[in-house]
């Protein structure tokens, strides 16, 4: 069983948040990977290449308007999530894995609207004791109102 | 600058994607920290990784992630679009220190990350190209397994 609270948070929508993809923040990016890809470097390349410019590197979507945290998405409903788990005793979070589908590219100088719903909160048994499965997921749209990226992802939060 | 072309065509089902080597050190976790703004600090603080139960700092599982897209956009080239991706992060994986502010203490491949094709298909006019993917460690153990879907130009036009 997993507290009562923990299922409230099942379905709701964070506030959405504006990203900005800059230039500087995809090629930093890419430097933290370890990605060559002049796609993501040069501006010469990426003028030439079929998007007309620099994109970001698929999974990046550059940076809040407005941020402090520890998180990018770290919204003020994921805030609330987490601290009601962690009165529950729900101390431990672990990134469990990541899903994207890519609809359109991002690219440099783009404006994002992220919309971030906590899609589903389950319990799982292990042999360490109940966990939280929780799954966000996260809707990009562009500054068109195109839907550019959907993103999954899924966290484990556990008391050990 | 040469651009790298994979066309549908010559991609077959069984076989290989070159394999991307990466070697994860304390300062690669630290820029992608402040690349990526997580902060969490499981992956720079001894003593808050202790107390997590996973012994000391861990690569960020979406570092991992990234390393996985570049494996495939290396693959593709500039024609081709992943469409779909997914990794599960299953393994802890572990950086290996700094010797200077610039070289890591061992010279060594801490990572591989590797993938296989297990389709192929054309639907909707698009050329499609399924695969396996992973991240394994040193000893060889898959730590980061996914799949990917991949959409690459044909000859056929």
């Amino acid at each position: 069983m997993i507290p009562e609270v923990a299922m409230k948070f099942q379905g709701k929508v964070a506030t959405p948040m504006i990203l900005e993809v800059e230039k500087g923040a995809i090629k930093k990016y890419a430097d933290a990977v370890g990605d060559e890809n002049g796609l993501f470097w040069d501006e010469e390349y990426g003028r030439n290449s079929r998007y007309g410019s620099i994109v970001a590197p698929p999974g990046f979507f550059g940076w809040p308007l407005k941020w402090k945290g520890t998180f990018v998405l770290m919204t003020e409903l994921r805030n609330e999530f987490m601290k009601a788990l962690a009165a529950e005793g729900y101390i431990r979070f672990l990134d469990a894995g990541i899903e994207y589908e890519f609809i359109s590219p991002i690219r440099a100088g783009d404006t994002l609207t992220a919309s971030l719903e906590i899609e589903s909160v389950t319990g799982q048994e292990t042999k360490a004791g109940t966990r939280i499965v929780c799954v966000n997921k996260t809707s990009y749209y562009n500054q068109f109102g195109a839907l550019v990226t959907i993103a999954r992802q899924t966290s484990f939060l556990s008391r050990t | 600058m040469a651009r790298n072309l994979l066309y549908w065509e010559d991609v077959e089902v069984g076989s290989e994607l070159p394999a991307l080597a990466k070697t994860a050190t304390t300062l690669m976790l630290v820029k992608w920290a402040a690349a990526s703004a997580d902060f969490n600090p499981l992956h720079f603080d001894l003593p808050f990784a202790e107390s997590q139960g996973i012994g000391r700092p861990i690569v960020h599982g979406q570092l991992k992630r990234a390393w996985l897209v570049q494996l495939l956009t290396d693959w593709i080239g500039e024609e081709g679009w992943l469409k779909k991706f997914s990794c599960q992060f299953r393994g802890m994986d572990y950086p290996i220190n700094m010797k200077s502010i610039s070289e890591p203490a061992e010279d060594k491949v801490t990572h591989w990350c590797k993938g296989k094709v297990v389709n192929k298909s054309v639907e909707n006019g698009e050329y499609l190209v399924e695969c396996e993917i992973w991240v394994e460690d040193e000893t060889g153990k898959p730590t980061t397994p996914g799949t990917a879907t991949v959409v690459l130009p044909s000859r056929a036009g």
